[in-house]
């Protein structure tokens, strides 16, 4: 399959921070791809370099088949950005938003109306068209300003946190569009900080300090980074029981989740640890095996990574 | 050339819908103006004067309203003592003292020289040296007319030597100095707004995010810095359209040269200014400090444009500065179309030099707006 995103050895400096550090991978064309991490990981200033709006330090990388160094020209006409800061006219209509942006785009009278009207229908933008831009709530803006995006059906969409500070409802009907979006074979390029987010991505790369530290499809990185069984303990008491089991030998990690605690331990030592655990005779717990969820794996890489990193 | 236009049209929308900005654009010009085309002036008149006059003789009042008859000086006080000289001085109820000194008319009888003190608040240099002036010229007036009288009654047929120039001003017969000052205010405020307007709106567009979402789309930079200056361009062109009938039918500038060379200047001159504003734009962060910036700039440019102070009298270095002051040309173009009245010939080097300041001011414009999109 040909790919949408090839990106090799891409690179970021501001100064002496090293904000993308050599990150290299590719998307196939049609896929909903999810960048992952914590603020400051890298995850926007990759998509500028990829949209134009940043110049990579070194590395190189090609967009819909075009050299984002010599053909930024070709790329902005079959890209869509949205970006992570709300950047359409707030003083404008939603009507003259959407018309400004089709005519930049060299969309014609004809293709604009028929374009709107669909993308009204989709987006459900209808009946809002005199609306002042700005007086509109969070969820319809990032909804108008993906309207926006793909007035020009560019084949690969880059959306940057596109439901930063939206509400859980408004998240799930954003995520709908997507899909919908990713069904007429648009490849689609998000970067989140919500980790039940990138559970929806066919693939997903996550970050941390510039560099990619996982990666795969959500099932895959689990079972990668995973291998072990994970167990869950709740617990009325969960910090207590939290400070005695980071003393044992055999847990390999353990997080805390409000009441319940991931440990991470492999399956023939569980009855060790219960049985001694019961010896001291303060109360029991019980240990159920569960699938990982990404943010088990997010903590274990990001602990991981620091470890290589104070190397 | 479509996208310039729609890019001009949501322009002159986001404009419109803010009310506020809308009557700075329009009305500021105007009000603007008419206060300073009444409030500035350089001539000199009215001086506050005190008098102490010591002699009191028929000679003496002769003199004083020769002095006041002139118009030059207004008298606040006959004063009784020096003290009442001094405090009114102090507390500027008086800019210049006369003192005529006792026996004035009985030296001035018996032909001797009578000095008449004066004194000057020398904190307005301007009113003081003006005044200076006219004093030294009434005086001499009056030894005249003494000498003659004198001469007269001796029955001589003697006159003394008089050699008096024949004044006859050009342009300004007047001598009016808002002549002198009104094409300066009208190149200033065509300046003020669209300096700051222009730095202004694209400081915004980066300030809110916007010029990030235009970046990604195919329009060019060139496109986007056209799309920007072009609804000021016109906005100038409107304010041009009220300021210039205000100075010439309100104020009674006269305007000799010719109206269509006359805008075409203002055209070339406004493409200066967006071209700084565009500059400003690229140095600034949040439309806050893009009007700051301006004003840094502004003001400097205002003050060694010629606008008031004379470039001839600058230090060497600051003449040179006023190289890259596009109002310094202006200045001089429209002087010579509303005064003089010249042709296309007379300005021909100043509109040549504005020109390439123009191009030069918007090259570099343009390559620093490229360099900040990095």
């Amino acid at each position: 399959m040909e790919s949408a995103v090839i990106v090799e050895n891409l690179t970021r400096k501001f100064g002496h921070f090293v904000a993308v550090d050599h990150i290299s991978f590719s998307i196939p064309r049609g896929q909903v791809f999810g960048f992952l991490g914590a603020n400051g990981a890298g995850k926007s200033t990759t998509i500028r370099m990829l949209c134009g709006l940043l110049k990579p330090t070194s590395g190189q990388a090609i967009v819909a088949g075009y050299d984002i160094y010599h053909q930024s020209e070709e790329i902005k006409k079959v890209i869509g950005y949205m970006s992570q800061k709300f950047s359409l006219y707030r003083d404008l209509k939603v009507k003259e938003n959407l018309e400004f942006f089709a005519r930049v785009y060299g969309l014609d009278n004809k293709k604009f109306k028929s374009r709107v009207a669909e993308l009204e229908e989709k987006i459900g933008l209808s009946g809002k068209e005199e609306l002042i831009t700005g007086k509109l709530p969070v969820g319809w803006r990032q909804r108008l300003a993906l309207a926006c995006a793909i007035l020009h059906q560019p084949e690969i969409i880059f959306l940057d946190e596109p439901t930063g500070g939206v509400d859980p409802l408004a998240r799930r009907q954003f995520w709908d569009l997507i899909y919908d979006l990713s069904s007429e074979g648009k490849t689609i390029f998000v970067t989140t900080h919500y980790l039940d987010e990138a559970e929806y991505c066919q693939e997903i790369k996550i970050m941390h300090a510039g560099r990619i530290i996982a990666e795969g499809s959500p099932a895959q990185i689990k079972k990668r980074y995973f291998p072990e069984k994970l167990f869950e303990l709740v617990t009325a008491e969960p910090l207590r029981i939290y400070n005695w089991l980071k003393e044992q030998p055999e847990i390999e990690q353990i997080s805390l989740f409000g009441k319940k605690l991931h440990l991470l331990i492999s399956s023939d030592q569980v009855k060790q640890i219960q049985e001694r655990w019961n010896g001291l005779g303060i109360g029991r717990f019980d240990l159920r095996p569960i699938v990982p969820t990404l943010e088990d794996v997010f903590i274990r890489r990001l602990e991981e990574a620091g470890g290589e990193k104070g190397k | 050339m479509k996208k310039i236009l729609s890019f001009v049209k949501k322009e002159l929308i986001q404009i419109r819908r803010d009310r506020r900005l809308l009557f700075v654009v329009l009305m500021a010009p105007i009000i603007q103006l008419i206060i300073l085309g009444y409030a500035v002036s350089l001539d000199v008149k009215n001086i506050p004067t005190i008098v102490f006059d010591q002699d009191h003789s028929a000679t003496s009042r002769r003199f004083l309203s020769e002095i006041f008859n002139s118009g030059y000086f207004q008298e606040v006080r006959l004063a009784r003592s020096w003290s009442e000289i001094q405090a009114d001085l102090d507390y500027g109820r008086a800019k210049i003292a006369i003192v005529v000194p006792v026996n004035f008319e009985r030296d001035l009888a018996s032909g001797q020289t009578v000095s008449i003190q004066t004194l000057f608040d020398g904190t307005d240099s301007q009113t003081a040296s003006a005044g200076l002036n006219y004093l030294e010229m009434i005086t001499q007036m009056f030894g005249q007319k003494i000498l003659i009288e004198r001469l007269d009654s001796l029955t001589i047929k003697f006159r003394p030597v008089i050699v008096q120039p024949e004044v006859r001003v050009f342009f300004n017969p007047a001598l009016l100095s808002r002549h002198y000052l009104l094409p300066g205010i009208f190149g200033l405020l065509l300046m003020v707004i669209s300096v700051i307007l222009t730095a202004m709106a694209i400081v915004k567009e980066r300030d809110e995010g916007t010029m990030e979402q235009l970046v990604v789309t195919p329009l060019k930079p060139i496109e986007i810095i056209a799309g920007k200056l072009i609804p000021f361009f016109l906005i100038g062109t409107v304010d041009l359209g009220l300021i210039l009938p205000l100075t010439t039918f309100w104020f009674k500038l006269p305007l000799r040269g010719s109206v269509g060379l006359l805008i075409g200047m203002s055209f070339l001159y406004m493409i200066s200014t967006l071209g700084l504003g565009l500059l400003i734009s690229t140095l600034a962060r949040t439309p806050q400090q893009a009007m700051l910036i301006s004003f840094f700039f502004m003001i400097p440019m205002i003050l060694l444009s010629g606008f008031v102070f004379p470039i001839e009298n600058m230090p060497r270095f600051f003449q040179w500065l006023t190289a890259i002051i596009p109002l310094r040309y202006y200045l001089v173009i429209l002087r010579g179309l509303f005064l003089k009245g010249v042709g296309f010939n007379s300005i021909e080097s100043q509109s040549l030099r504005l020109f390439i300041l123009a191009l030069v001011i918007n090259t570099f414009g343009l390559l620093s707006f490229h360099r900040r999109l990095d």
